[in-house]
């Protein structure tokens, strides 16, 4: 019987051959947990009366939703994950290193084929490298640090095939807000989502990482993308001549949904509130006045981003109405982005350059709207109260689409500015 | 194990944020104090209007958008006796088993706001004697079912030492 990548993933980490349904124990590769979950990994971890770690060498935390503090609670939190770190020997990225989605695949931690688990919802994005990663609570979490294993429901299959070829102006956001309208919020619970097709295969990594991002948007377990030259060339920049292990789905593996998407007569395409999935084409809400434009975050935060971003703003100015707020994905790309000249077109324009990060995303810190203020984002979440006021109105789009609407003050159409 | 208790009744898609705002849960690890904020974005006075063993009522995807582990902690130190839906996201649904939270996947289109029910998890079933109706609870995995009689995983693993699956 043939099998899913998610089936053969699962069964190389559990000794055995493991299809959809069952229930099994694995062994795991990678863990992460961040500064808003792994308080609570640690309290959890001594629940268990936890006393070892696994593997001091496979378990990151990351300084990313609240960094640097922004308050005393925090502050005290941060000490605590610090003093863990210290005591257990574990990795750790520090505040101003970066978004623990962009980080964890840029150090070089992960291989295709591996199963990894994340105490953050998003940790589905690594899928872009194929390998399995699976966000869980900081119990689960825990859990794994102390035995390198975890209990997983192996999960149905969904596939998704991107065919034909985007146009000007189109991005991958908009390909991933387009899987998000065809499927919903709950179009993939439990379930994995192997992405694949001609349309995938054009785009780049941080193309396909914005796309398995998303994937947590319709309910997905895992997203895993098809291994092809690009994530070759992609992994051998940190792996070397190492042997790798790509994972592909057998022909007759059997799937609980396959969908075709063609995309070439896609449009930009913008997520309304309250909502990932109220998407509609950006001409619906042209117009629209908006008082915050933000590029960054785990969806939208890298190199590619930032290009874009920069080809709109050079020369020209955010509207005065507008604050625009830039928070690079990590170090490596705001270092990268200095060299390009993309950091001096944003200055020049007015945007405000944080630190790499969450940034405003989350609602703690840096840029947290007032009572019915508008916000376009690159992020991936819209729900009500989610950048910290329940009165504000967030819209999602492409860097492109937001980079445009800061010029114009309104939401507008990238083509305008390509 | 037999439950009664008060409904509470949400929609479909209620996201982490709802249950519990990211402007509370990345300060403090004081459940207690959480509690006193859930579904407050939605309707701010919800923490004065639940007494302990109340239900929250929902439907489908209950608990979607982040891991985090507050929104099911905050939910069981506000005391809240049982979720029903008519079915949980992923992460929200193992976090509440692992740290014994009654999570009930049942077809909840026929309960109303204010409804008292009783549920007998033994047998299954969820009793709405107003209505004279009785709803059947789809059943877990035996698996799940010990951890939930263990009152969560850490209990489990302490006194299991390891998955028995």
């Amino acid at each position: 019987m043939g099998q899913t990548i998610a089936e053969k993933i699962l069964s190389s980490h559990a000794g055995k051959p493991v299809f959809a349904g069952e229930i099994c124990v694995a062994r795991v590769d990678f863990l992460m947990a961040q500064d808003g979950t792994a308080p609570l990994v640690i309290r959890a971890f001594e629940e268990l009366n936890g006393d070892r770690i696994f593997d001091p060498e496979k378990i990151c935390f990351v300084f990313d939703h609240s960094a640097p503090s922004p308050n005393m609670g925090v502050s005290a939190l941060h000490k605590l994950m610090r003093d863990f770190v210290r005591k257990y020997g574990i990795k750790k990225t520090e505040i101003g290193e970066g978004v623990c989605h962009v980080l964890m695949p840029e150090k070089g931690f992960l291989r295709p084929g591996q199963l990894v688990l994340g105490a953050d919802s998003h940790t589905p994005t690594y899928g872009a490298m194929n390998l399995m990663a699976c966000g869980v609570g900081s119990t689960d979490l825990a859990i794994a640090m102390l035995t390198g294993k975890q209990w997983f429901k192996v999960p149905h299959t969904t596939k998704i095939v991107f065919y034909g070829k985007l146009n000007r102006g189109v991005f991958a956001k908009d390909m991933g807000l387009l899987m998000v309208k065809t499927l919903t919020a709950r179009g993939a619970v439990y379930q994995s989502v192997e992405i694949t097709g001609e349309a995938t295969g054009r785009i780049s990594m941080d193309g396909r990482f914005t796309i398995a991002n998303l994937v947590t948007e319709i309910g997905g377990k895992n997203c895993v993308m098809e291994y092809d030259e690009k994530t070759e060339n992609y992994i051998r920049t940190f792996a070397g001549d190492e042997k790798i292990n790509p994972v592909f789905a057998d022909k007759d593996a059997s799937y609980s949904n396959e969908i075709e998407m063609d995309v070439s007569k896609l449009e930009p395409l913008v997520a309304k509130p309250h909502t990932v999935d109220n998407v509609c084409e950006v001409e619906e809400v042209r117009g629209t006045k908006i008082n915050q434009a933000f590029i960054g975050t785990c969806t939208n935060g890298r190199i590619e981003d930032l290009a874009v971003a920069a080809k709109i703003l050079k020369g020209r100015k955010v509207h005065s109405d507008v604050r625009a707020i830039i928070t690079p994905g990590s170090r490596k790309i705001y270092l990268e982005a200095m060299k390009k000249g993309y950091i001096k077109i944003f200055m020049e324009s007015g945007c405000c350059v944080t630190n790499p990060g969450c940034g405003p995303c989350v609602g703690t810190h840096q840029g947290v709207p007032s009572d019915g203020e508008v916000v376009i984002s690159t992020a991936n979440r819209n729900f009500k109260g989610r950048m910290g006021n329940p009165q504000a109105f967030i819209y999602l789009a492409s860097p492109a689409t937001v980079a445009a609407s800061a010029v114009k003050g309104e939401i507008s159409d990238p083509r305008e500015f390509l | 194990m037999e439950l009664t208790g008060k409904t509470h009744k949400f929609g479909d898609d209620i996201n982490t944020d709802y249950i519990i705002s990211g402007r509370y849960k990345f300060k403090t690890l004081d459940m207690s104090e959480l509690a006193q904020h859930i579904f407050e974005d939605i309707d701010p006075d919800f923490s004065k209007k639940i007494g302990p063993g109340d239900f929250i009522v929902a439907g489908n995807n209950f608990g979607c958008g982040s891991s985090r582990e507050q929104a099911v902690l905050a939910l069981k130190y506000a005391k809240i006796g049982a979720i029903i839906a008519k079915s949980f996201a992923r992460i929200f649904f193992r976090n509440g088993i692992n740290v014994g939270l009654v999570l009930i996947e049942a077809n909840t289109d026929s309960i109303s706001q204010n409804d008292i029910l009783r549920i007998d998890l033994a047998e299954g079933k969820i009793f709405n004697e107003a209505k004279k109706e009785i709803i059947q609870i789809r059943p877990l995995p035996d698996f799940l079912l010990k951890i939930i009689n263990e009152g969560g995983v850490a209990n489990y693993l302490k006194k299991y030492r390891d998955f028995q699956i």
